[in-house]
């Protein structure tokens, strides 16, 4: 039993960090995914993903193979979209969803027209973007400080963030500093997914980060509740799926999200609230009252 | 210097006299579209002057993922020839030939060489007898290795393949054609006994290594080595950690000496998995793609060469 479920953690040093990897993001993808769907971003994952092209090719011209240019060249236009978006989205009526949509398009063709006007035909994002069994010790530095540096900020901002992610109008209208505390999100945001990106590739961060968010709320109401629920979720599906890839010998990363996403599954079909069972409970009891 | 003025000068008449745009299409070279940089050189040393060599596939890019521009197309429109590996190496071949228009011949160099088999496990050295593999050019389905140009034997063929499409649109060059392919073939053959009698004197437990992609079933069985890889097949695929915990145990069992990180896959689950188990590293490999021109593998043969002494020396230390 023990062999089956610990052993492969003990034995190689890989597995040891894939695993502390997962749990330090486990407990950073909670809040963020929770606050991401509330504001109906969830796809701002996948947006960011594609925006870092542009920085990881400008990098790569300016300083050839260099993780460390070409990531941060990455962080910086991924920022550089998210902010605008958020910024065309509070000075004018479009939604944020559509802006950044609009920007991160933007930037992918330009990565794309950079990359090709100069012939290279190196996959970028192949060697930008990392996989959890390579996970190095600074690596997993990287991705450590990245989740606690958004804790602490989500922290800080954490009341201004939720009044805003309810009543979008209450915050437009009362104070500055609901706006603050907006775009200070959308960075953190980027920050913890471009590092996550980097040390642990782009689906299995995204998965990460989304799947338990929306599987936690079909069990519970509170939003506090639903963050605690979201990174335990997010840890577990790391957790079962590298034991799923060492034993049966998938690749971890969709292993991983995998099993985040038969979580999300069985929520959907049996979890408390609103959930397909759910609600046939609830039509039952509606008509037999 | 005189004689070559002199010739040029007779040609000159010759065209005068012969009619000039009759002489004009003879003097152009034989433009060549090769799908990849190693099937590019083969070409320009057996065409020397006679072709124009254009590269779908550049040095160090990889061929599994390949996106193909308009300046691909406009190639391929205007060649006069279209040289692919076959054996279902370049899945997107076939669908680009169609899109240009290229209504020319086009040469599967691979044909008639002897095809391996790909196993899952790569331990044995069996090789399945599939023979010209023509048709087989969508994806890498079945499990024919495409590398084939990693052994010396089977490049004589591609480049007697090559020999004989090239003589075929130009039979009048057919002696220099003909000559330049010989000397080429005997350089490959020198190469391949050299290395043949090195490789015989390592031990038979010293005989395996790691390395990163799935492309020297060929080289391996040329040479009877074993050369386990981490990713396995196309480098498209993901190692698990079913896979990469199963190197390190064999590693550490002291079965496996070296590994290998190729010219363009991800170098970071290697680098993990050796300062795991202290195994030493090998070097670059060069599998699906020459080095930038001026660089150590800018030719086939240089390229065959620093290969196969890089798995030597990490073999013998």
């Amino acid at each position: 039993m023990i062999d089956f479920f610990w052993m492969p953690f003990v034995e190689f040093g890989f597995m040891q960090r894939a695993l502390v990897a997962c749990i330090a993001l486990g407990l950073a993808s909670g809040p963020i995914g929770v606050l991401l769907v509330m504001r109906r971003m969830s796809l701002a994952g996948d947006a960011i993903s594609h925006a870092v092209l542009p920085g990881a090719a400008i990098g790569y011209l300016v300083a050839g193979m260099s993780f460390w240019v070409m990531g941060l060249a990455a962080f910086i236009t991924a920022m550089l979209v998210a902010v605008l978006a958020s910024v065309v989205s509070t000075y004018t009526s479009q939604r944020e969803d559509a802006s950044m949509a609009a920007f991160y398009l933007i930037a992918l063709a330009l990565g794309v027209a950079i990359i090709s006007a100069h012939g290279s035909n190196v996959d970028l994002i192949h060697l930008l973007f990392g996989s959890v069994l390579a996970v190095d010790g600074p690596g997993l530095l990287l991705v450590a400080s990245a989740c606690s540096i958004a804790l602490i900020v989500l922290a800080v901002i954490w009341r201004a963030l939720l009044a805003g992610s309810f009543d979008p109008l209450f915050v437009a209208l009362h104070g500055r500093s609901g706006k603050w505390a907006n775009q200070l999100f959308m960075v953190t945001v980027v920050l913890t997914f471009v590092a996550c990106f980097q040390t642990l590739g782009t689906l299995m961060a995204v998965g990460l980060f989304m799947l338990p968010a929306t599987a936690a709320r079909f069990w519970v109401r509170d939003i506090t509740r639903t963050c605690i629920l979201a990174s335990v979720m997010a840890m577990l599906s790391g957790y079962m799926g590298l034991l799923v890839s060492y034993h049966v010998g998938l690749p971890s990363g969709p292993a991983i999200v995998l099993t985040a996403g038969v979580i999300y599954l069985l929520s959907l079909l049996a979890g408390k609230r609103d959930s397909l069972l759910a609600q046939k409970l609830r039509v039952r009891r509606h008509k037999s009252s | 210097m005189f004689q070559c003025l002199a010739k040029q000068f007779c040609a000159l008449l010759l065209s005068v006299l012969t009619g000039a745009a009759f002489a004009a299409q003879d003097d152009q070279p034989i433009d060549v579209v090769a799908s990849f940089s190693i099937l590019a050189d083969m070409v320009k040393q057996v065409g020397g002057s006679d072709v124009r060599v254009y590269s779908l596939v550049g040095p160090d890019s990889d061929s599994h993922v390949f996106n193909p521009t308009p300046n691909d197309a406009k190639a391929l429109a205007k060649a006069d020839l279209v040289v692919i590996n076959g054996l279902g190496f370049e899945g997107w071949m076939k669908r680009l030939v169609q899109a240009s228009g290229f209504k020319g011949p086009v040469v599967v160099a691979s044909a008639g060489v002897e095809t391996l088999e790909q196993e899952e496990d790569h331990h044995g050295h069996d090789h399945g007898k599939d023979h010209d593999k023509h048709d087989h050019d969508d994806g890498h389905e079945g499990k024919v290795d495409p590398h084939a140009w990693q052994d010396l034997r089977n490049a004589r063929i591609y480049v007697a393949n090559i020999r004989d499409a090239l003589v075929k649109l130009r039979p009048e060059n057919r002696d220099m054609i003909e000559q330049r392919a010989q000397s080429y073939i005997q350089e490959m053959e020198m190469l391949d006994a050299k290395l043949r009698s090195e490789f015989s004197s390592i031990p038979a437990e010293r005989r395996k290594a790691i390395v990163s992609h799935d492309a020297f079933g060929y080289l391996a069985h040329a040479y009877d080595i074993d050369l386990i890889p981490v990713q396995g097949w196309t480098t498209g695929r993901e190692a698990s950690a079913a896979d990469i915990a199963k190197l390190i145990r064999l590693i550490r069992d002291g079965k496996v000496h070296a590994y290998f990180v190729e010219n363009m896959s991800d170098p970071r689950v290697l680098q993990r998995i050796a300062s795991e188990s202290g195994a030493l590293p090998g070097g670059k490999l060069y599998s699906d793609a020459l080095s930038a021109p001026g660089t150590e593998a800018d030719t086939y043969l240089k390229m065959y060469e620093v290969n196969a002494r890089r798995i030597l020396d990490a073999l013998n230390k």
